[in-house]
């Protein structure tokens, strides 16, 4: 489903991913984990092209990216993505956050995207919430509601970034139960995130970051519980 | 100390002619500074600096030098090469515009740079091109920011079109300087003409906290 080879991306003179090689099967969850500054979330935005690479090739379900004739807002519909801070739009109700991309990008009319939205507020549990504003929404309910806002365009890879960090304690496992609920769907996932609880138990691969480079991988009750590299084990060390 | 209302009852018909004429050319200012504003701006937002460049340059030489010597510079210079008999208020119109629009551009500029590129993010993860993100997403987050500095600058225009008075345009500030020149007073035209300006800026200012207050609300 997603193909990334020889993945390299520099920010100046500072080369933040170092040469990325994975392959993501389809309906797989995978967690990236790793220190900040390890390239982890910079891999992520790559995966749809919010940040563009430097060499290298990444193809999504047989598409690739950096193809000339590579229609990249009709591959950002099968990739949703959802953002740490949650970046709903603060000028439009709930409802028309989720409307927005269904009436203007698939043309659909109002009724048959309201119908849609309804269907996946009430997925995430917030069909109550549909015509408030962001501003009104806890922490919790605002990125449950950009999770259902991702889903619209019923994507086949779902991408988050570090999606609870920026909540407060309590809310973070609304939001987790929500991506659990995904995953079993067979939703395919890949997840930036620093929760390792989340990691261990719907994670089928886990993946951790270093300096650029994917330093190890593999089943999370393998990396947990006896990672290989020194570096895995002093991440690990300092976080579980 | 008499006040000689009389001056400015036997003016009252030029001082409207000259306020018809004030608000003509602010709205011609206002309206054409607006386009070309946004065109300069997004011409100043490109990420090619040779592109950039003739647009910055625009920006600098219409805020950097003062309006006055833009007008002479427009009425007896660059009008003369398009019409035989230069019209002065079409001259004032056109400088009050080519000013404006610089400021506008900055306005712009900053307005939609003041929206976190998180939201642009959000759109295009969703698939939206560049050109719908910024007319659905960020536009209208940023329009709402712009309205108290577009308030600000376009206050600054209304009363900048006294200026037209140098070229001798039949504005408010022409016909205060004309009454004040035949009776040799003071007093009455110009306090007449100031009054007549805040009357002006003031509606703007109002119209402006309207704006405000509904776009605040949403």
């Amino acid at each position: 489903m997603i193909d990334v080879r020889q993945l390299k991306k520099s920010f100046g003179s500072l080369q933040v991913l170092k040469g990325i090689d994975v392959h993501i099967r389809e309906g797989e969850v995978v967690v990236v984990i790793g220190p900040s500054g390890s390239g982890k979330s910079t891999f992520l935005r790559c995966l749809n092209l919010l940040e563009d690479f430097d060499e290298g090739e990444i193809i999504i379900d047989g598409i690739n990216l950096k193809a000339k004739d590579t229609n990249l807002n009709k591959v950002r519909e099968e990739v949703g993505m959802v953002f740490q801070r949650f970046n709903l739009f603060p000028h439009m109700t709930v409802l028309n956050n989720i409307t927005l991309a269904l009436m203007k990008v698939r043309k659909w009319p109002r009724e048959k995207a309201e119908a849609k939205a309804m269907e996946l507020l009430a997925k995430v549990g917030l069909q109550d919430k549909a015509h408030v504003y962001p501003d009104s929404l806890s922490g919790g309910q605002a990125q449950r509601v950009a999770i259902a806002r991702a889903l619209t365009m019923e994507p086949k890879i779902m991408l988050f970034d570090e999606p609870t960090s920026a909540l407060d304690p309590e809310m973070v496992g609304e939001v987790l139960s929500v991506m659990k609920q995904l995953a079993n769907e067979g939703m395919t996932m890949v997840v930036v995130t620093h929760e390792m609880g989340f990691a261990r138990e719907v994670g089928d691969r886990v993946l951790f970051m270093d300096g650029g480079y994917i330093v190890e991988e593999g089943k999370p009750e393998d990396l947990f519980d006896h990672p290989q590299h020194e570096r895995t084990k002093a991440f690990l060390s300092k976080v579980l | 100390m008499d006040f000689r209302f009389d001056i400015i009852v036997e003016y009252a018909p030029y001082f409207w002619q000259g306020l018809l004429v004030t608000i003509g050319v602010s709205l011609a200012g206002i309206v054409f500074g607006l386009i070309l504003g946004l065109f300069i701006g997004l011409g100043k937002m490109s990420s090619n600096p040779i592109i950039r460049l003739p647009f910055s340059w625009y920006i600098n030489f219409f805020r950097g030098t003062p309006l006055v010597v833009q007008i002479l510079l427009v009425h007896f210079g660059a009008m003369p090469l398009f019409f035989a008999q230069p019209n002065a208020v079409a001259s004032l119109a056109v400088s009050l515009s080519l000013n404006s629009a610089a400021y506008v551009a900055e306005i712009f500029r900053a307005g939609i740079q003041s929206i976190d590129k998180g939201q642009m993010e959000a759109a295009r993860s969703l698939g939206m091109t560049h050109a719908q993100a910024m007319r659905y997403i960020i536009l209208p987050q940023a329009l709402k920011r712009m309205i108290p500095p577009f308030a600000n600058e376009f206050i600054v225009l209304i009363k900048d079109s006294s200026l037209g008075m140098v070229i001798a345009a039949p504005e408010i500030m022409y016909w205060g300087k004309a009454a004040a020149g035949e009776y040799y007073r003071v007093w009455e035209p110009y306090l007449t003409v100031a009054f007549i300006y805040l009357l002006l800026t003031l509606s703007l200012s109002k119209l402006s906290h309207y704006l405000e207050r509904k776009y605040s609300t949403q």
